[in-house]
């Protein structure tokens, strides 16, 4: 069965996999796209099983602006009413009986349609027979009138070659009031690099987090990935190394317990302080969790650390001891934690501790160089790529969204290779946190780079539109 | 820390061979009720060290020892809610605030503070 589904004109990367994640949970789906659209465009044909697998995805989701039932598209509103004459009466009258309520929403992409205008285009309507009463508050069916339109370039969008006009009835729509609920404004306890609500919804999704499943967050900071996982009905476990993060807080009513209390969530399962580089993990716990979701820190705004601090640097006695009677109240130094170990023993972990066919939701920075081509994720013989969301941050960088899956067994080999992986990144210290030093990288002075070619105008080589037209623009 | 928590935790000093299960040293143990969800109890029994569970859960201190949990338990017993409602409060509902997980092989000791076993190694043991 196709609908439409149209998404919001934001975060362009993450829309079709949300929809893929949320089809994982609740039915197959297939795309579709408009003949001349972009992939970029927000409008999209889907097909799914059925209307009410149609609501659910649209519902849980955070950016489908709605999945419609079609009822005519056309270049003009000629056109449109031709379609909508032949769209079986059957599937039409149900909707416009006498005994329902229903509201007409004009809507545009690329322009804004006055007031005025708006109330001809409905009254233009008139060929379909509705003989429901108006309720523009909470109407029994929704009917939606859209078009997009020639804009123009705008910001490196791709031209809209060919006007449209949509028709639609409405199946089901994102909760967006989720976003004010959740936003970070209003939690209680947060830190520098707390995750946005609507990406920690975006995350939970791709976890395809829900009752009865186990989430876990090995840097788990204020809580912000779990509480959405929690939201949407998934048990919760977060480890940092941290341990004022994750034990103090700043006060006993200001801490990630508190957080989950203020959305009458339940608590996490376990908050433990732990070294993702030395998971306390007993041998042979094996697939405990059935997805990972996290935010490994990458150096930018964040360093990573991790355990036997003093014992890797330079000039410090060797083998480094803590004396017996110092051993009580002995806070241990840490180390930095570059990124390429980080992912190593991030995956390690997941291929290990991950159900089959579960997810590891995480994010991976990326350096916009140009003509780098595309991007080299990182990868395991455990996991397949589900999907990778790029979000640019800065003229420099972005954070790619990685969705892993994980679709074969750990084996001893893979452990073996990873124990030998651990030991020369701990044996090159040094070496390894020079090569992964991605701050240098976005922070550096402008100038030491590669100046633009003559009579270009610096700032248009990489446009502000932010959706994957962005790397062919950019690569090509 | 829950006793889910305790079950799933070694002692990774290394050199440590046998840091599995962890003694279980609870000064103040609090009861607080937490959801009840059958599916995730039978998803979880199956990675759930039962020996160390039950081990762990009779070593609380006697106001909140278990002591109605079976010596051994095997898949069959989740059809009974009998059976998953003890399981349930040992394995969710008992919460131990302060203590330590003691090493059996080395005696090395992890605090437990505001309920937040701290695993962290010192310098020379990694």
């Amino acid at each position: 069965m196709w609908f439409l589904c149209v998404f919001f004109h934001r975060l362009l990367d993450y829309r079709r996999p949300e929809v893929e994640s949320l089809a994982e949970l609740f039915g197959h789906l297939e795309w579709k796209l408009t003949e001349n659209f972009h992939v970029d465009s927000p409008f999209h044909f889907v097909s799914l099983p059925s209307e009410e697998i149609a609501r659910k995805i649209a519902k849980r989701s955070i950016l489908v602006k709605g999945i419609y039932e079609l009822w005519g598209h056309g270049s003009n509103h000629q056109e449109l009413e031709e379609a909508i004459k032949l769209f079986p009466e059957e599937r039409k009258i149900p909707y416009l009986s006498s005994d329902s309520t229903f509201r007409i929403i004009v809507d545009s992409f690329g322009k804004v349609i006055s007031f005025e205008e708006q109330n001809k285009r409905i009254n233009g309507l008139s060929y379909i027979p509705f003989k429901g009463r108006v309720d523009l508050r909470n109407p029994d069916h929704k009917f939606w009138l859209m078009e997009t339109d020639d804009y123009g370039t705008n910001n490196g969008l791709p031209r809209v070659v060919q006007k449209k006009v949509f028709f639609g009835r409405e199946i089901g729509a994102a909760d967006r009031k989720l976003l004010p609920t959740y936003q970070l404004k209003s939690r209680g306890y947060l830190g520098p690099t707390a995750m946005d609500a609507e990406m920690a919804f975006l995350m939970a999704n791709q976890g395809l987090a829900q009752p009865g499943k186990l989430v876990y967050d090995p840097f788990v900071g204020t809580g912000s990935i779990l509480v959405a996982a929690a939201h949407f009905g998934a048990m919760t476990m977060g480890a940092d190394i941290d341990i004022r993060v994750v034990r103090d807080g700043r006060g006993p009513n200001c801490n990630i317990w508190s957080n989950f209390k203020q959305y009458g969530l339940p608590p996490p399962i376990s908050l433990l302080r732990a070294d993702n580089n030395l998971p306390p993990w007993r041998q042979g716990l094996g697939e405990v969790f059935d997805a990972i979701i996290c935010d490994p820190p990458y150096g930018v705004r964040a360093g990573g650390r991790k355990s036997g601090g003093r014992k890797l640097m330079k000039g410090t006695v060797d083998p480094y001891t803590v004396p017996e009677d110092k051993k009580a109240d002995h806070i241990p130094s840490t180390a930095a934690y570059c990124l390429a170990e980080c992912v190593h023993d991030l995956l390690d972990l997941a291929a290990k501790m991950l159900v089959m066919g579960g997810r590891l939701v995480f994010f991976y920075p990326v350096v916009r160089d140009e003509g780098s081509g595309d991007p080299q994720y990182p990868e395991h013989p455990c996991f397949a790529m589900a999907a990778a969301c790029e979000q640019i941050l800065s003229f420099r960088y972005s954070r790619h969204l990685l969705t892993m899956v994980k679709t074969a067994a750990y084996t001893e080999e893979l452990a073996e290779s990873a124990r030998l992986k651990h030991r020369e990144f701990k044996e090159n210290h040094l070496k390894w946190m020079e090569d992964g030093n991605l701050h240098s990288a976005v922070f550096s002075p402008a100038d030491a780079q590669q100046p633009p070619p003559a009579g270009w105008p610096e700032r248009e080589l990489k446009p502000k539109y932010r959706g994957s037209m962005c790397r062919l623009i950019t690569f090509d | 820390m829950r006793l889910l928590t305790h079950n799933m935790l070694a002692c990774n000093v290394k050199g440590v061979v046998n840091g599995y299960p962890l003694r279980l040293e609870a000064e103040v143990v609090a009861e607080r009720p937490a959801d009840f969800n059958a599916d995730f109890l039978r998803h979880i029994f199956a990675r759930i060290d039962w020996k160390a569970f039950v081990g762990a859960a009779r070593s609380l201190p006697e106001e909140h020892a278990v002591a109605d949990l079976p010596e051994d338990a095997e898949p069959s017993m989740l059809a009974s809610e009998d059976f998953l409602r003890r399981f349930h409060h040992a394995l969710l509902e008992l919460h131990v605030e302060k203590g330590a997980l003691v090493c059996p092989e080395t005696g090395r000791r992890f605090a437990i503070d505001k309920g937040i076993p701290n695993m962290l190694l010192n310098e020379d043991e990694v």
